[in-house]
């Protein structure tokens, strides 16, 4: 009896499995359909609400800014706008659209669009959470503030259906870079307006059917928690440049999930690579392992009022003896560089000179110097982070490091996400994990961040050479001197250590050899109308 | 049976009443928000936000505004997800989380009871020592490990099965619904097994048997009645449990139910979500337990008393 029970399972299984047995990778190939692990469901597709990593994926096919990422990383590539002009005193931008722009219903893009797009993304009570991203624009933090109510009185105007004009505070270098971020993109007015007003969250506009925009891709599918498929848009300016017909985005949060849907044939790319299978695929020489520079640093913040470690010197101290190598050989074990300076190396050109020393003598006499020599009466602090276990191994080897070399004891206390992000945001913490990943590639990105008065910043260091030297550099139009200055402001930094870099980050992901066009560049922004899809 | 019923049904009002109340007051003592992110945003900013979810009024005021809400079936917008209603990610997630749970229950009904009856009826040999030691094993091996073992056997290494989706590719639905069956199939073994032996030593089995019924008349007329009450009482809690339970084998297998968007709402503390989720569930619980008392009520008169 339990014979014929079994049979009766496997024939149901072999019946229901042996239909159509290609796997969505081979069958992709055939088709030109993109499979790819997206991490988490995207909050949505509205590109003046939404924040995060998995909804840019999704937005970069959908929708285009004045230029677009540059698939090979450095200066941006025309988007919207065919060409531009910028005034000598740098802060005069001219736009050109292309003509041939369209969005996805046929509809022509105008510089007008744009000036609309702006204005909602100013509207408070919209609630946009990259408004600063504008805020170089003249003009803009007043409106958003409140200080003005004409959005005409901020700097950008429609010259004509083809042309806008962009008038900027100051000399703003990066000012190109930042219009590739997805909260600079234009929305169809008309769509967002039937189906709501201009600071409506909730308008029903990024819904399939009703959906409107101007990218490579067009939104075809939405299942929630499941896939998002975007076809090929026919009206896109630059559609014969497009060879993918559809892209189908999962939203796959467990790791280990999205590792054994690659291995079965389900996915071309992952969004990322389980930590501990990274040194074995590494190992394995696995021929799928992508591993790729990226344009972030993982480090730890001191609160630099706490009585203890508002001395630099006990800063120093902690920050000379972590051994960073170690850290990125044994620990995270996949392909992390150790970071002597908090901007990464190569953002746009800029190689910072700063030195972060693993020399346990030198750490060891400034804590004596601080008063505390063999870490004798050195209260006992807490590292603070969220919980994960990669973080909680970094923080284990940071102890042992502190423990052996300088004699003092940390506690390791995890919280979940938001508890995490509160105590640090209320300055509720001693030393605390944290990553930071350029919006731009710029060193700006990141030597803004400590900045006073910086909502990221959380240290509590103020230093106001440091934020002479960064507001002087971003209205340097000169290249090599706007890195000297933000090189002296990276000096002050390293040598005042509010922040101790650990490591630089990489992208690592599993990636298909079948998937063509897909070129390494430090913002890990890939458009997808240079990827198609061939097997060698 | 009627006026137990419409009894149990008012007393559930008040229940979930205060289920609401509590969890809308406890979300919000939990430490940090809903606009709580890595990338901290001005308090210009939050303050907008907070004011496009009419998070700066008296707490007292979101209060009522919420219950008055809910009342109407409007569990308000979900502050993680602009554009889609609580109601909405309910309704969407609840097909595919009840489509699982049947099938997971089936799967272990049909292996629990037929094990555990076998095992009953072959007491004290292989027939009753395998399907324990199996139920045992299904009893103690969590699913999270459960799903990627049957998906590293049947998905990577036969190739047979998808290792993850929902109606994304033929085949899908079969390594989640085993993993989530198997659990519930051990308890159900071992729970007809106890409730079978009970019954077969009793008085009226033996009179059965004495007026020459056949051994399947005896079991499947007379003894499963009385036998699998057991079972029937657990049926209540365990398809609340399928239901709000479902989370870790959603997650291991890629599924777009309502267990994901429970727990990940918690995370993300978006307080509408977790609120319009916690009382949906426990309606759920409240109904799937009178639903199974009054099934025990129609298998066993003197459980009317």
């Amino acid at each position: 009896m339990f014979k014929n029970y079994l049979n009766l399972f496997l024939c149901l299984i072999f019946i229901t499995s042996c239909g159509d047995n290609i796997s969505p990778v081979d069958s992709g190939l055939e088709n030109q359909i993109f499979h790819f692990g997206n991490g988490s469901e995207p909050q949505g597709l509205d590109p003046h609400i939404v924040t995060g990593v998995p909804e840019h994926h999704i937005l970069i096919a959908l929708c285009e800014g004045l230029t677009s990422s540059n698939p090979k990383g450095g200066e941006p590539l025309p988007g919207m706008a065919e060409s531009w002009t910028i005034s000598e005193d740098g802060r005069v931008y001219t736009f050109n659209i292309n003509q041939n722009a369209k969005w996805s219903n046929g509809d022509k893009v105008i510089a007008d669009d744009f000036v609309w797009s702006w204005n909602r993304v100013l509207t408070p009570s919209l609630g946009s959470q990259y408004t600063d991203m504008l805020y170089y624009v003249e003009g803009a933090q007043d409106f958003y503030d409140g200080k003005i109510n004409d959005f005409s009185k901020v700097g950008v105007k429609a010259l004509d259906d083809n042309t806008l004009e962009v008038v900027l505070k100051n000399p703003t270098p990066f000012f190109l870079g930042l219009l590739s971020h997805y909260s600079t993109w234009p929305v169809h007015k008309e769509t967002v307006l039937k189906h709501g007003s201009i600071d409506d969250r909730n308008g029903q506009w990024t819904r399939p059917g009703n959906f409107v925009c101007n990218g490579p891709m067009q939104l075809k599918t939405w299942e929630l928690n499941n896939k998002i498929v975007v076809e090929k848009n026919p009206f896109y300016w630059d559609a014969e440049m497009v060879k993918l017909n559809e892209i189908h985005y999962y939203p796959v949060t467990n790791v280990m999930t999205e590792d054994r849907m690659f291995r079965a044939g389900q996915l071309h790319s992952t969004y990322t690579v389980p930590a501990q299978k990274c040194p074995v695929y590494i190992e394995e020489g696995n021929p799928n392992l992508s591993i790729d520079p990226y344009m972030g640093t993982y480090f730890y913040r001191t609160n630099t009022l706490h009585p203890v470690l508002k001395d630099k010197k006990v800063r120093k101290a902690l920050a000379y003896s972590i051994n960073r190598k170690q850290i990125v050989d044994k620990v995270s074990q996949c392909g992390q560089k150790p970071a002597f300076s908090f901007t990464p190396p190569g953002a746009n050109g800029y190689q910072p000179k700063t030195e972060i020393p693993y020399d346990i003598e030198l750490a060891k006499n400034l804590l004596a110097e601080a008063g505390y020599p063999n870490g004798e009466g050195f209260p006992v602090l807490e590292i603070l982070f969220n919980t994960s276990e990669d973080h909680r191994k970094i923080a284990l080897a940071v102890q042992q490091m502190w423990q052996a070399n300088l004699g003092i004891s940390v506690e390791l206390v995890n919280m979940d996400w938001k508890v995490y992000l509160s105590r640090e945001s209320s300055g509720d913490f001693q030393i605390s994990r944290a990553g930071w990943i350029g919006d731009y590639e710029d060193p700006n990105t990141f030597l803004d961040l400590p900045m006073p008065g910086r909502g990221n910043n959380k240290t509590g260091w103020v230093n106001r050479e440091y934020e002479k030297l960064v507001n002087q550099a971003n209205q340097t139009l000169d290249q090599e001197k706007r890195y000297d200055l933000f090189r002296q402001a990276e000096s002050i930094l390293i040598d005042e250590l509010p922040v101790i870099p650990i490591y630089t980050y990489v992208r690592q992901i599993q990636l298909s050899p079948d998937v063509k066009g897909w070129d390494s560049n430090y913002l890990d922004h890939h458009h997808p109308k240079y990827i198609y899809l061939e097997r060698d | 049976m009627l006026l137990i019923f419409l009894k149990r049904v008012l007393a559930a009002i008040p229940v979930l009443i205060i289920v609401a109340s509590l969890t809308f007051f406890f979300v919000r003592l939990a430490p940090g928000g809903p606009f709580d992110s890595d990338r901290a945003v001005s308090q210009e900013v939050l303050i907008n936000l907070q004011e496009a979810y009419n998070l700066n009024a008296p707490l007292s005021e979101q209060y009522f505004d919420y219950m008055s809400g809910v009342l109407v079936g409007d569990f308000g917008p979900s502050f993680r997800y602009p554009g889609r209603s609580v109601s909405e990610m309910i309704f969407t997630g609840l097909p595919v989380t009840l489509e699982l749970a049947v099938y997971a229950i089936l799967i272990a009904l049909c292996v629990g009871i037929f094990s555990g009856v076998l095992a009953a009826l072959k007491r004290n040999t292989f027939l009753d020592f395998i399907p324990m030691a199996i139920a045992m094993i299904g009893i103690c091996v969590p699913t999270f490990l459960m799903g990627p073992l049957l998906v590293l056997i049947f998905g990577i290494n036969l190739e047979l099965l998808p290792v993850s989706g929902w109606d994304n590719l033929p085949g899908d639905k079969i390594l989640p619904s085993i993993t989530l069956g198997f659990a519930y199939a051990a308890y159900i073994a071992r729970l007809s097994r106890g409730g079978m032996l009970e019954i077969l030593g009793q008085d009226f089995i033996r009179t059965a048997r004495a007026k020459g019924l056949s051994e399947r008349v005896v079991v499947t007329k007379h003894a499963m009645q009385g036998g699998l009450i057991p079972v029937v009482s657990f049926l209540g809690p365990a398809v609340a449990g399928l239901l709000a339970g479902s989370f870790v084998v959603e997650t291991i297998f890629q599924i777009p139910g309502l267990g994901r968007f429970y727990v990940e709402a918690a995370f993300n503390r978006d307080y509408t979500m977790i609120l319009g989720t916690t009382i949906f569930f426990s309606a759920m619980i409240v109904f799937f337990n009178l639903l199974s008392d009054m099934a025990v009520m129609l298998f066993n008169p003197r459980a009317r008393d």
